[in-house]
């Protein structure tokens, strides 16, 4: 279970990316996390692992404040949180293997990792997800070979086999084609299914999220504006996490924007709402 | 219909067309001339305050023909042949040894140089013994191990170890600043220690690298040991010091044709190597 509370990111250029957003997922729930670019959707994210430092509020994983730990605690921690990057992240000129293996890091000596001498039971896990994420036989092959797919099936199974509470994704299908995304999206959700572990997935194809994810989280500038089912998801919900537009008279004041919406409603994304649509407030 | 549109343009505009220079790097044109009479007259000044005049270039001249013909054929007797191989040997034997022990040493300063992975007052301290380095000269840090450890070569790998420092640390600290940080944040995002990120993340990425230079930085280590046997520090520089203070050209021409052939073996490899290696 990952519960934040009030939690809040000032960058040290003044930039506030988040601000008091108060989240709970438990279970076995997959969530989205939608939002225009510069919403703070990343920074959330990497906050949970402290990639980046929190500001304010707190973050709990299970029992343990992750916001409180010193750099040891903090190590240990972070076993138990995976994380799937948009680039991938991998180290290009390793092996898959040692891609998927670098997950059981936190658990093996100084000398182990050196020598790359992990204990048997990590490496039949690592060929297990290789199975499950569809590169079997791939193992010896070194990542910058694969494309970008394949590298980033390397990157959830370096996630999966560190055997998380929680499984985090910073924009996982960005950097792919609608067809992979899908694929990915698929793999995401069937882990959090099979392995009962909640995946947070932060991401800007609303309508990948809208066929994923049990719930969506909006944010705007920042601020938790919309946290509901993923059939909730109104076309006036997206007005406000896109355009910051007031719920709820505000967001439906504007007639031209109500009849167009209907043919496009499910392909739109956030850059085409904001290019056609000029805000007045703000 | 052509000549319409030219007598449009025609001469009754010349008069305000507008002109274009390349603009100059200086802020304006006089400055430019200045700085560079300045160069020339500084130039000028350095010629005069050394003494060179024609007739003390050309009597140069005159020694320079003589040297060579007495260097020709180059000459050196059974005695001295043998001696030419043992120090020639004694110069590879140091190259190696101070290769591999500068870099040992470089190792820790280039990490702790490179501004990505390592904490700022480390990164200070290292591009400080980097400057140090690099500051002096070769044959000066061999005269000085020399007065310290005294004649032979034990004083020129002590030179040489130290030059090394400076040169690998500087260079293989920018390839580790060139790595891409993405798989380091990863590895850092499982749990791993700071130890096993820099074996898992940061060293695959360098490897490649790090052999290619230290190739190159061998085969300059060898053209070193050559020369700091100049200041007695070992190597085949004691045997051509030796022969020029005797007057043995011939000798001396010898050396010189030896030198030339191990530091071109020494870079045909090393060019080999990294070609490889990249």
């Amino acid at each position: 279970m990952l519960e934040t509370e009030k939690l809040g990111k000032t960058y040290s250029t003044g930039d506030e990316a988040l601000s008091d957003v108060s989240v709970r997922i438990d279970g076995r729930e997959v969530v989205a996390m939608i939002g225009p670019s510069g919403a703070g959707k990343s920074t959330f994210v990497r906050c949970v692992n402290r990639l980046v430092e929190p500001t304010t509020g707190s973050i709990r994983l299970d029992d343990t404040e992750l916001t409180a730990l010193d750099e040891d605690e903090l190590r240990d921690a972070r076993r138990n949180i995976g994380m799937v990057f948009q680039e991938y992240n991998l180290v290009e000129r390793l092996t898959v293997m040692e891609n998927v293996l670098s997950g059981r890091l936190g658990y093996v000596s100084n000398w182990a990792a050196l020598r790359r001498n992990f204990p048997p039971e990590d490496v039949e896990r690592a060929y297990e997800l290789l199975d499950l994420v569809g590169l079997d036989g791939m193992e010896d092959k070194r990542v910058d070979e694969l494309s970008g797919g394949q590298r980033q099936r390397v990157g959830i199974a370096r996630a999966v086999v560190q055997e998380p509470k929680i499984l985090l994704a910073d924009e996982p299908t960005s950097s792919l084609d609608p067809e992979t995304s899908r694929d990915v999206m698929e793999l995401l959700t069937d882990i959090a299914e099979d392995r009962d572990v909640p995946v947070l997935i932060n991401i800007h194809e609303v309508d990948l999220a809208e066929a994923y994810a049990d719930r969506i989280l909006g944010l705007h500038a920042g601020e938790l504006v919309f946290d509901g089912p993923a059939s909730d998801l109104t076309e006036e919900s997206k007005g406000i996490i896109y355009r910051g537009e007031e719920p709820p008279e505000s967001a439906a004041v504007d007639p031209d924007w109500l009849s167009e919406a209907d043919d496009e409603s499910n392909s739109r994304n956030g850059q085409n709402h904001r290019s056609d649509r000029l805000p007045a407030e703000d | 219909m052509a000549t319409e549109s030219s007598s449009s343009v025609g001469p009754a505009d010349a008069a305000d067309r507008r002109t274009w220079q390349r603009p100059t790097t200086f802020r304006s044109r006089r400055v430019k001339w200045l700085v560079y009479s300045a160069v020339l007259a500084l130039v000028a000044w350095s010629v005069a305050s050394l003494q060179i005049t024609p007739g003390r270039f050309l009597s140069g001249i005159g020694y320079g023909y003589e040297l060579i013909k007495s260097m020709l054929p180059p000459e050196t007797g059974q005695e001295n042949l043998l001696r030419l191989w043992d120090r020639l040997v004694e110069t590879i034997a140091m190259a190696m040894v101070a290769t591999v022990a500068g870099i040992a040493m470089s190792l820790p300063v280039a990490f702790g140089a490179a501004e990505n992975i390592s904490p700022r007052p480390t990164y200070y301290l290292s591009r400080g013994i980097i400057s140090a380095s690099r500051a002096i000269d070769g044959l000066i840090v061999a005269i000085v191990a020399v007065i310290a450890l005294g004649f032979g070569p034990l004083a020129g790998i002590v030179a040489i170890s130290f030059k090394t420092i400076g040169f690998f640390s500087k260079l293989f600290a920018e390839d580790l600043e060139d790595i891409d940080m993405g798989g380091v944040e990863a590895v850092e995002a499982t749990g791993a220690s700071r130890f096993q990120t820099l074996v898992y993340g940061v060293v695959p990425q360098v490897v490649p690298r790090f052999a290619g230079l230290a190739v190159y930085r061998w085969d300059i280590n060898i053209r070193s040991s050559t020369i700091v046997g100049i200041v007695g520090a070992g190597g085949i520089g004691v045997l051509l010091q030796r022969a020029y203070q005797r007057y043995e050209y011939d000798y001396v021409a010898a050396i010189l044709v030896a030198i030339i052939a191990v530091v071109l073996v020494a870079e045909f490899v090393s060019a080999v190597v990294r070609r490889r290696v990249q």
